[in-house]
């Protein structure tokens, strides 16, 4: 059995700029032979050599067994020493680790997706997931939310799966001058004019928390049961397995019970503010 | 007089004014004319006398701020099923904002001296329509206060 605190070498296959404090890592098992297996909505711990390691969402395609995909923003010591990571080097990789997003579960539901900023890396597998089996759930509604024009993560890949017959994007930026021609507000605005039946949805939200219990409020009074709402919960992990307490959340840590909790699981948690 | 009766039917079928009882929203559509705006057309701009208020059929608007020397900003964008304009119930009656088209928009425009009369004149009318705004403007508030918190932004300032 493989020792759940030893990173396993992973080597920089590419590394892409997304947004000005954003890029995405690809990274292959150093050796060769394909990676571990992931669910969407897990994580893996990522070491940087010599700085630390931190927690970063899978924002690949589970589909793809040759490679793990991260998508960084560089906020931290560690996280902006790996913007400086190029092809070829080698970082550590302890995962995946936490929940998934209940893509079996969903089956035969109308699937939304809400979320901002940096949050639609960690739905992003889910995306893939309903799209390479589009015929098992019914409507597909991505809406995003995002600072800037200049800051819509992925936004090539929102217009592609916007050109879709099957998939409804849409998406708002929180401020713009005039030379952007889409929506301006908040991500909640756009819960009351997508189309989707309210009773028979399943919601994946991942943002920034306020955002997200603003989002679970909207799509509450559309008609979405608490039980078909999930939330991918951001905390501070460090050891990822539930020893360390560093996450924990409640009852429960985010690390190993999550990051991707049922609403109602953890609703009352939510309202606790020295959490 | 073909427009008005043309007019009691959209106007019903707003989400606005959804519910609304038949003699009130033909009360109200005496009020009324329907307007089209080509896209980057002003429907109205700061300072100006608020004697509208408008119901977006299809299309969109942005409302903007101007500042001199600067870029205009997007404070907003609204779309099919809104509302917007509410300075005509507030005096001195001027718009505090410019709002835009921001693609070819269709909209019932309401005459605000009218629409004020009969809302004076008949408070049940009136009550029943500020039940209607109260929540849309404590959404919008809801919604300005979120943007301020400046959601995405850099968590470390």
């Amino acid at each position: 059995m493989v020792d759940p605190m030893i990173p396993t070498p992973y080597r920089v296959e590419q590394v892409r700029r997304e947004l000005s404090d954003t890029f995405t890592l690809d990274l292959v098992p150093e050796g060769g032979g394909p990676r571990v297996d992931f669910q969407p909505g897990q994580f893996n711990m990522l070491y940087h050599f010599g700085i630390g390691e931190v927690p970063i969402s899978i924002s690949g395609d589970a589909e793809d067994t040759e490679r793990f995909t991260h998508t960084i923003r560089a906020v931290g010591s560690v996280t902006k020493a790996m913007r400086g990571l190029k092809k070829g080097d080698t970082v550590g990789l302890r995962g995946p680790f936490g929940s998934a997003w209940p893509m079996e579960a969903a089956e035969g539901a109308d699937i939304v997706v809400v979320t901002g900023g940096i949050g639609l890396a960690p739905l992003r597998p889910a995306i893939y997931h309903v799209l390479a089996n589009r015929k098992k759930y019914g409507r597909f509604v991505i809406l995003y939310g995002s600072r800037t024009p200049a800051d819509i993560l992925y936004r090539k890949q929102l217009e592609k799966w916007s050109a879709r017959l099957d998939v409804y994007v849409d998406a708002t930026v929180d401020t713009s001058s005039t030379d952007w021609a889409g929506n301006v507000g908040v991500v909640t605005k756009l819960i009351p004019r997508a189309n989707f039946d309210a009773p028979d949805t399943v919601a994946l939200i991942c943002g920034p928390e306020v955002m997200m219990r603003f989002t679970v409020k909207a799509l509450q009074e559309r008609g979405v049961a608490n039980e078909n709402l999930f939330v991918s919960m951001e905390r501070n992990m460090k050891c990822a397995v539930g020893f360390c307490g560093h996450c924990q959340f409640g009852s429960q840590f985010v690390c190993k019970d999550g990051p991707v909790f049922r609403y109602d699981q953890i609703r009352s948690t939510l309202k606790v503010r020295e959490i | 007089m073909v427009q008005v009766e043309g007019l009691d039917k959209i106007i019903a079928g707003h989400p606005f004014f959804e519910g609304m009882d038949d003699d009130d929203i033909a009360l109200i559509a005496g009020c009324g004319t329907n307007e089209v705006l080509e896209a980057d057309r002003f429907v109205f701009r700061e300072g100006e006398p608020a004697d509208k208020f408008y119901l977006l059929r299809s299309g969109a608007v942005a409302v903007e701020l101007h500042s001199p020397g600067r870029d205009p900003v997007v404070l907003e964008t609204l779309s099919d099923g809104d509302i917007f304009g509410w300075s005509w119930m507030v005096p001195p009656y001027e718009w505090s904002y410019d709002v835009r088209a921001v693609q070819l928009t269709r909209l019932v425009s309401l005459d605000a001296k009218c629409l004020r009369a009969k809302m004076e004149n008949d408070h049940t009318l009136g009550y029943e329509l500020f039940k209607r705004f109260v929540p849309i403007m404590a959404q919008r508030m809801a919604a300005a206060r979120l943007q301020l918190t400046d959601l995405y932004g850099n968590p470390e300032g």
